[in-house]
C-alpha cells in the first residue's frame, strides 16, 4: 500500500506549524499505524532529517500514550481504537491521510504532533484519589460492594486518560476524563465518602486549565477509545 | 570470601520479616522532613513508593521518561495479582506461596525474600481496595479469583484484563496525592543518563529533559531505581517500546552488580510476529490458559487449513497430553518450551516467515459451549477486543494464534534483603532488581512484587539506611556533580556525532534483538553463546561508528532517546549472553540444550550452579561473583507438572 501524508510539523509551542507532506510507499497491510511513521522516521533519518515527533509508548491501546487526528478524527475513525492499535488495512480505500496533534488551547503543542497533556495530571491531584495512606486499610473483604456497582466503578476507572475527548469536543471540554474519576470512586464505598468534595475540586482545576464546559455535544463519548460513558458528567454534576 | 552479603535475617522463616522490622532503625515524624530521596521511574513500584515515602514526611523527588506517571508500562499487565488469602478455602497459605514461588522459579530465588513476599501479597489487596481499586467481584460483594499458570489453587485478584492498568492508577493517585501535599516533586519526560556517587554513596542523578534537551543534577540522601525490566533487549518483546536498560546500566557501570542477567522470561500466549517492520508483540493474557485449550495439528499437511475443519481426533492438545495435571496451566516457560517444540517439528500455524510458521492455537470454542458467549465476554471480552484489532480476526468464532514472545526479566540489579545494590544508598525495586522470581517468574506476580517493594519493603529500608549514615549536603557545584555531568554530555556528543553516521538505532536494535533471540532466547548452548558474544562486539564498534542521529540535542529528539536506550542494551545483551554461557545446566526460563531431559525438561544442577551470578563491571570484562543460595525450608526437588 501506498500512501502520501500530510504531518503537521511545528519546531516549538512558541513557532507556528504546517503541514509537510511525505510518501511512504510498499506498506503492508498488517503495519500498524505508528509502524508505518516509524518507517517514515527512518526515511527521514535516511534523508538526513529530522523525524516527526510523536507520542507512544505500549503499541497495546492501555497506556493512553498516543495520540493523533488522522484526517479530522482523534484516534482515527475506528471505534473504540487508539491510534496504535489502528492497522493500515483500515485505511485501504485512503491513500491520503492528514495527521494533526490533538488541538485545545490546554494540551500546548510541545513539537510536530505532540502535546503537553499535564493539565490531566494536575486534575487527579486536585483530587482524583481516596485519601487512604499506605499501611491502614482493613481486610479487603471487610467491606462489600454490589458487583453492579463495582462494575460500573471499572467503567468508569478504565480511562486510559489519553485526551481524545477533549480533542473532539467543540468546548476542549475535559469533563468526560473528569467524570470517569469522580464516577469510578462514587461507585465505591471506598471513595463515597469523599465524592462532593473531589468532584468540586477537580471540576475546579478542569476550569483553571481552561478547559471547557459540557454542552451535550456527546463527541466525546463516540471517540474515547475506552467507550466511556457520559452518564457519568450526569453523575459528576450530580455531585457539584 | 564474596562481596556479596545478603544481610537476610536468620531464624524462622516466618518470623524473620517481623524481626528485621523492628531491628530496622527508626526516623521519627519530626526529622523526615529533613531527608531527600531520588525515586526514578514511577510504574507500580515507584509510583507506590513515591506515595508511600510521601505519607511518611520524606521529601521525594521523583522522574519517569512518560509524559505521565499514568503511562509507566506496568499499566499493560493484564491478568492478575496473587495474594495468598485463601479466600476460596482451597488450601492457600503464606506457605503455598512461598512454595509456589520457589518452584515456579527453579529453586534460584533467596528464600527469606520469597517469603516476605508472600506475607505481604494480602495486604497488598487491603491496599489497593482501599484506594478504590475495582477489583472484580462475585454477585454476594465478596471479592472473586481466579487461578493462574503454575499454582492448584484460585488465588488471583483482577479488574477484567486490565489488572495492572486498574493497580497503576491505583499508585498513580496515591501518588498524586503526596504531589498535591507537595511532599513529592515529579518531572515527567525526564530520562535519567547518569548516577552520581560521592566517597562511594549514590548521591543522586543526571537527568535529561525530554523536552529541551537540558542536562541538569539533581541531589539528594539516597537514589531508589524503579526503572523496570530490559525484554526490549531482543528488541521485539510485549514490553512498552520506551522500556530499556539504561538507569540499571549506569548504576551497574558505576560499581551496582547485575545479576543473573540471561534469566529472561519468554512468554507462552503472545500474538505471532506477522512482518518484518512490526514494532512489538502483543501479550494474551495468561489468564486465558483457564478457559482456553491450546493444541496444534497433529498431521503437518492439516497446518494451512481453516481450523474448524481439522476433526478433533485429529488435533494435538500437547500441553495437556505432556502435563496431564497442570495440563494448560503449566509455568510459562514450560508452556513456551512447548510451543517452540511443537513448531520445530513443524507443526506451526500462520504466518510463514524465513520458512517457518511459528503459531499454535488457543481454542475457546469449549469453554463458549460451556459457559456461552456472553459469560465469556465478560471474563476476557477486552482481551478478545484487542486480539481482534490487531489480527483482524474474532476469537469467538476462530482460536486465537499464540506464540512465545519475550515479556518479563527476572534478571537486574542484585539487591540485598534491604532491596539495596552494592552501591551504597542505591536502592532497586519492582522489575528493575533481580528479586525473587529466581528463573523463571510465575503469572500475577510481577505486580505482587513490584507493590510489595514499593508500599512495604523500601519505605522501611530506605529509612533504615537514612538513619544510620550521616550524609553531608552535595551541592551541584561538587566536583562528583560536575564530572558526571561532563560525562553525560560527552556521550550525547558521541552519540550525535559518529564518524560515519550510517543507520539508524533502529537498525541497531533489530540487530542486536535478532541476535540475542537467537541465542540467548528461549534455547540455548554454548557455541552459539560465544559466536553470539563476538557477533555482539563486533555491532557494538560498528554502532560507535556509524550510528546516525538526524536533528539537534538541544530539542525534544526520540532518535537521540533511542540510541543512547540502543548503545545500552547492545552492552547489556553481551552480558546476557556471557551469563547464559557461564550458567551450564538448564533451569526455569534458562534452557541450555546440552543440559535438557530426553524430554525437553530442564536439568538443574543444585551442587554447582545454586547460586545468584552478580555481575560486577570492570574495563576489562565483567567479573562474576556468587551470593550462594541455602535452602532451609523448601527442599529443591525437580519440578514435575505432570
Amino acid at each position: 500500500m501506498n500512501f502520501t501524508l500530510h504531518i503537521w510539523r511545528q519546531k516549538n509551542a512558541q513557532s507556528k506549524g504546517d503541514f509537510h507532506t511525505y510518501q511512504v510507499d510498499d506498506i503492508d497491510s498488517d503495519t500498524s499505524f505508528l509502524e508505518m511513521l516509524d518507517q517514515l522516521n527512518e526515511q527521514l533519518i535516511g534523508k538526513d532529517e529530522d523525524c516527526v515527533v510523536f507520542d507512544y509508548d505500549c503499541r497495546e491501546g492501555i497506556c493512553g500514550a498516543c495520540s493523533l487526528v488522522i484526517n479530522g478524527h482523534p484516534h482515527g475513525e475506528k471505534k473504540a481504537t487508539t491510534t496504535c492499535q489502528l492497522y493500515m488495512r483500515e485505511y485501504a480505500n485512503q491513500n491520503e491521510l492528514w495527521i494533526e496533534p490533538f488541538r485545545a488551547d490546554s494540551f500546548p503543542v510541545i513539537k510536530d504532533v505532540l502535546t503537553n497533556r499535564d493539565a490531566f495530571d494536575r486534575i487527579i491531584q486536585a483530587g482524583g484519589y481516596v485519601s487512604t495512606n499506605t499501611g491502614s486499610a482493613p481486610d479487603a473483604n471487610s467491606q462489600l460492594v454490589r458487583k453492579p456497582d463495582a462494575d460500573a466503578a471499572f467503567d468508569a476507572a478504565t480511562c486510559i486518560g489519553c485526551g481524545a475527548c477533549v480533542a473532539v469536543c467543540p468546548n476542549a471540554s475535559a469533563s468526560l476524563f473528569v467524570s470517569a474519576k469522580i464516577a469510578h470512586l462514587d461507585h465505591l464505598p471506598q471513595g463515597k465518602v469523599q465524592s462532593d468534595t473531589r468532584a468540586t475540586n477537580m471540576v475546579r482545576q478542569m476550569e483553571l486549565e481552561g478547559f471547557g464546559s459540557c454542552s451535550n455535544h456527546r463527541h466525546c463519548e463516540s471517540v474515547c477509545p475506552q467507550e466511556i460513558s457520559i452518564a457519568n458528567i450526569t453523575t459528576m454534576n450530580r455531585l457539584l | 570470601m564474596s562481596k556479596l552479603n545478603s544481610n537476610a535475617p536468620t531464624g524462622d522463616i516466618d518470623k524473620r520479616w517481623e524481626k528485621h522490622l523492628f531491628e530496622l532503625s527508626l526516623i521519627a515524624p519530626q526529622n523526615r522532613g529533613k531527608y531527600n530521596i531520588i525515586v526514578i521511574g514511577t510504574g507500580l513500584a515507584g509510583a507506590s513508593l513515591c506515595a508511600t515515602l510521601g505519607e511518611s514526611g520524606y521529601n521525594v523527588q521523583s522522574f519517569c521518561f512518560n509524559d505521565s506517571p499514568r503511562r509507566a508500562h506496568s499499566i499493560a499487565a493484564q491478568g492478575g495479582i496473587n495474594a495468598s488469602k485463601n479466600y476460596q478455602n482451597d488450601g492457600d497459605s503464606t506457605q503455598r506461596l512461598f512454595y509456589d514461588t520457589m518452584k515456579g522459579g527453579d529453586f534460584r530465588a533467596r528464600e527469606s525474600n520469597v517469603y516476605r513476599l508472600a506475607q505481604l501479597s494480602g495486604n497488598i489487596i487491603d491496599q489497593a481496595v482501599s484506594q478504590g481499586v475495582p477489583f472484580a467481584r462475585e454477585y454476594s460483594g465478596y471479592l472473586a479469583n481466579r487461578s493462574f499458570g503454575g499454582a492448584q489453587v484460585s488465588r488471583t485478584f483482577y479488574a477484567r484484563g486490565q489488572t495492572g492498568q486498574q493497580l497503576l492508577l491505583g499508585a498513580y493517585s496515591a501518588m498524586s496525592k503526596e504531589v498535591a501535599s507537595g511532599k513529592v516533586k515529579h518531572q515527567s519526560r525526564s530520562e535519567m543518563l547518569e548516577i552520581i556517587l560521592v566517597d562511594g554513596k549514590a548521591r543522586g542523578i543526571v537527568v535529561r529533559d525530554l523536552v529541551s534537551g537540558e542536562i541538569t543534577a539533581h541531589t539528594a540522601d539516597c537514589v531508589v531505581m524503579c526503572t523496570g525490566g530490559y525484554s526490549n533487549a531482543f528488541y521485539l518483546s510485549t514490553n512498552a517500546k520506551g522500556c530499556n536498560t539504561s538507569a540499571t546500566w549506569r548504576a551497574y557501570k558505576k560499581g551496582a552488580f547485575y545479576a543473573n542477567p540471561s534469566f529472561t522470561q519468554i512468554h507462552p500466549t503472545c500474538i505471532p510476529p506477522t512482518g518484518e517492520n512490526q514494532s512489538k508483540l502483543t501479550l494474551m493474557s495468561e489468564s486465558l490458559r483457564n478457559d482456553g485449550r491450546i493444541w496444534a495439528p497433529k498431521k503437518i499437511q492439516d497446518c494451512g487449513k481453516d481450523p474448524r475443519e481439522i476433526a478433533e481426533e485429529d488435533r494435538d492438545y500437547f500441553l495437556e497430553r505432556m502435563y496431564p495435571a497442570f495440563a494448560n496451566l503449566v509455568p510459562r516457560d514450560v508452556a513456551s518450551r512447548a510451543v517452540k517444540s511443537i513448531c520445530d517439528e513443524g507443526r506451526g500455524i500462520g504466518t510463514e516467515i524465513h520458512g517457518e510458521k511459528l503459531g499454535v492455537y488457543l481454542d475457546f470454542s469449549s469453554i463458549i459451549e460451556h459457559i456461552g458467549e456472553d459469560k465469556v465476554r465478560e471474563k476476557y471480552g477486552n482481551l478478545f477486543d484487542m486480539y481482534e484489532r490487531i489480527s483482524g480476526e474474532n476469537p469467538y468464532q476462530l482460536p486465537m494464534k499464540i506464540y512465545p514472545a519475550p515479556h518479563y526479566t527476572m534478571g537486574g540489579l542484585w539487591v540485598d534483603y534491604n532491596l539495596m545494590t552494592t552501591i551504597d544508598g542505591l536502592f532497586a525495586a519492582g522489575e528493575a532488581n533481580y528479586s525473587e522470581h529466581g528463573a523463571n517468574r510465575l503469572g500475577a506476580s510481577a505486580l505482587m512484587q513490584g507493590l510489595a517493594d514499593g508500599y512495604f519493603i523500601a519505605p522501611r529500608t530506605v529509612a533504615n539506611y537514612l538513619a544510620k549514615n550521616k550524609l553531608e549536603p552535595v551541592g551541584l557545584d561538587h566536583p562528583d556533580v560536575v564530572k558526571a555531568m561532563d560525562d553525560v554530555k560527552d556521550r550525547i556528543n558521541k552519540l550525535m556525532n559518529a564518524p560515519e553516521p550510517k543507520n539508524s538505532p533502529d537498525y541497531y536494535h533489530k540487530k542486536v534483538g535478532r541476535i540475542l533471540w537467537a541465542a540467548c532466547g528461549m534455547s540455548r548452548e554454548q557455541e552459539s553463546l560465544k559466536a553470539a558474544i563476538e557477533e555482539i562486539k563486533a555491532l557494538q564498534i560498528d554502532f560507535w561508528q556509524h550510528v546516525k542521529v538526524t536533528g539537534i540535542d538541544k530539542d525534544m529528539n526520540q532518535t537521540l532517546e533511542r540510541a543512547g536506550r540502543v548503545a545500552d542494551f547492545i552492552e547489556l545483551g553481551h552480558l546476557m549472553c556471557r551469563d547464559a554461557l557461564e550458567r551450564e545446566e538448564s533451569c526455569g526460563c534458562h534452557a541450555r540444550l546440552e543440559y535438557l531431559e530426553s524430554d525437553g525438561e530442564a536439568k538443574r544442577d543444585d551442587e554447582n550452579f545454586a547460586y545468584v551470578a552478580a555481575w560486577e563491571y570492570s574495563e576489562e570484562g565483567a567479573i562474576l561473583n556468587k551470593e550462594q543460595l541455602d535452602f532451609e525450608f523448601v527442599k529443591p526437588s525437580v519440578r514435575d507438572y505432570t
